[in-house]
């Protein structure tokens, strides 16, 4: 049982390194542009479908990779800022997040276009894991979360210590204060989704690395990284990493009394218990 | 030259104007308190002025240039501050953070009006690590104000910036707004706390359904019979 709980746990924290990284962004876009962006399990597929492209076709090592499919998915979150999500600013939070459900619609099926339905491995050959005491490690699962610990570090030397990075945070800590004081919302925005579509291109990587290519890879993962931004609270970074986490760990943990396959139910259940007893999140001092 | 000057300000949120006509001036270095009853369109009148509120006619002048209508991030570039009375401080952010980001379009060394903020208001120098929502409510009147003097501007306007203190917090805060005053700062603030208000200021100005009733200098208004019936409970 004990052996069980400790492989449920390794198993949690690959899922919640995931799960974080794609929560960052989404959590920053809520706060600061005021609207769930449900296109943002797709910029997860453009990151994992680019690196595809440099380890199948050009044979890069994956972690080679990582970076080009990083600046791909903040790529792609900035085209589609800029071609769509500006023109609507202001009309009002449904506005945006039916357009962003229509945006993850038409980045979806560029991929399946470009792509097929087909699913795809970054690496055909099978690993050994690491056996330490009863818990087995795939080789996978350590690059999944090393890669996502540089990243968070990164991330939050990137959020404390530079004049952008504090400035994103008092954005989403207060977007009315934020423009008295004069900073330039455009700009903090235009950094925002480079930062969470970049983090977002990096979980859909380590999301493939870990199962499978397939067109609804980072679709199929949207409710459960809602669910940690909520966990979190909305407008809170470091909340939203937390949560992943939680969700990860959580719903790994959920097998040893219900079927795998609920799952996804798990996080959903924690979504809507949180939203009733702390709609700010479980962290929230304010 | 007035340092602003308000002319037949007109505007509100929706169909119904809140202001209605609107003539306001102050001088460099002017203290003017705007009182009024509940309503009356004393924060409407700041928020418009800092171009936060649709207008529907009339100008506003600051330093000489047009500003009416500008958008409030190119505003602060001129000089003019607003403290909001509400959600004033980024609340997650360290009281050192707050004032960094006041002095974001900065791009000189702003250390030594840093400084000057702490020596103005020690406490939040004591306090500077930690996070502004967990300040006091008079702290986290200081920080606000702290934040809007980090550009070092010419005028600041101040939204009710005693709302909700303790007695003993907004003798200080005043104390404080007169401090800022003396180092030749405009201030322009609105005030329920009438009668210290008026004390403390220059000039008042009683605001009434949207248009201005009286203007005088503040100690007359607090003696006048008329305004103390009205608004003074006296």
């Amino acid at each position: 049982m004990a052996a069980e709980i400790l492989q449920l746990l390794v198993f949690g924290v690959v899922v919640g390194s995931v799960l974080a990284l794609g929560a960052i962004g989404v959590s920053l876009v809520f706060a600061i542009l005021r609207f769930a962006n449900f296109g943002h399990g797709d910029l997860m597929t453009v990151g994992a479908y680019v690196a595809f492209v440099l380890v199948a076709g050009l044979g890069f090592p994956l972690l080679v990779a990582l970076p080009f499919a990083i600046a791909g998915a903040a790529l792609a979150a900035v085209a589609v800022d800029q071609t769509v999500f500006r023109r609507l600013r202001g009309r009002g939070p449904l506005v945006l997040l039916i357009s962003s459900f229509g945006m993850a619609l038409v980045l979806r099926n560029v991929i399946q276009l470009v792509w097929g339905v087909d699913t795809k491995v970054y690496d055909p050959g099978i690993q050994l894991p690491i056996v330490v005491g009863d818990v087995r490690i795939r080789p996978d699962h350590l690059t999944i979360a090393g890669a996502a610990l540089v990243l968070v570090t990164l991330m939050w030397l990137f959020l404390q210590k530079t004049r952008t990075g504090k400035a994103m945070r008092a954005m989403a800590d207060n977007v009315d204060l934020a423009r008295v004081s004069g900073i330039d919302a455009e700009r903090v925005i235009l950094w925002t989704w480079i930062l969470g579509g970049g983090l977002a291109g990096a979980a859909g990587v380590l999301l493939a690395l870990d199962t499978r290519l397939f067109p609804l890879l980072g679709a199929n993962q949207i409710l459960p990284i809602f669910a940690a931004t909520i966990l979190g609270g909305i407008g809170r970074p470091y909340g939203a990493i937390a949560g992943g986490f939680v969700i990860g760990i959580a719903s790994e943990l959920s097998t040893l009394v219900i079927e795998p396959v609920y799952k996804p139910a798990v996080a959903f259940a924690i979504m809507v218990l949180v939203l009733i007893a702390r709609p700010s999140g479980i962290f929230a001092g304010r | 030259m007035s340092l602003l000057e308000v002319r037949a300000l007109r505007g509100g949120y929706g169909a119904v104007d809140i202001l209605n006509g609107i003539d306001l001036d102050l001088g460099e270095g002017d203290l003017v308190a705007v009182i009024g009853p509940n309503g009356a369109g004393k924060s409407t009148l700041m928020k418009a002025i800092f171009g936060l509120v649709a207008l529907r006619a009339g100008t506003v002048r600051f330093q000489g240039e047009d500003i009416t209508g500008e958008r409030p991030d190119r505003i602060v570039r001129r000089g003019l501050a607003y403290v909001p009375q509400e959600r004033n401080v980024f609340a997650s952010l360290s009281v050192q953070e707050n004032l960094e980001m006041g002095a974001f379009i900065r791009r000189d060394d702003f250390s030594a009006q840093i400084d000057r903020v702490y020596s103005l208001f020690p406490r939040l120098g004591e306090r500077r690590r930690q996070a502004a929502g967990t300040l006091s409510g008079g702290e986290r009147q200081m920080l606000a104000m702290g934040r809007a003097l980090m550009l070092e501007p010419r005028l600041l306007m101040l939204d009710e910036p005693t709302a909700g203190l303790a007695p003993n917090v907004v003798d200080y805060t005043f104390a404080r707004i007169l401090d800022i005053n003396r180092l030749g700062i405009g201030v322009l603030m609105v005030e329920q706390n009438a009668k210290q208000a008026l004390a403390v200021a220059q000039r008042g100005v009683v605001l009434v359904m949207g248009v201005k009733r009286y203007e005088a200098p503040g100690r007359e208004l607090l003696h006048s019979r008329e305004v103390a019936e009205m608004f003074l409970g006296a």
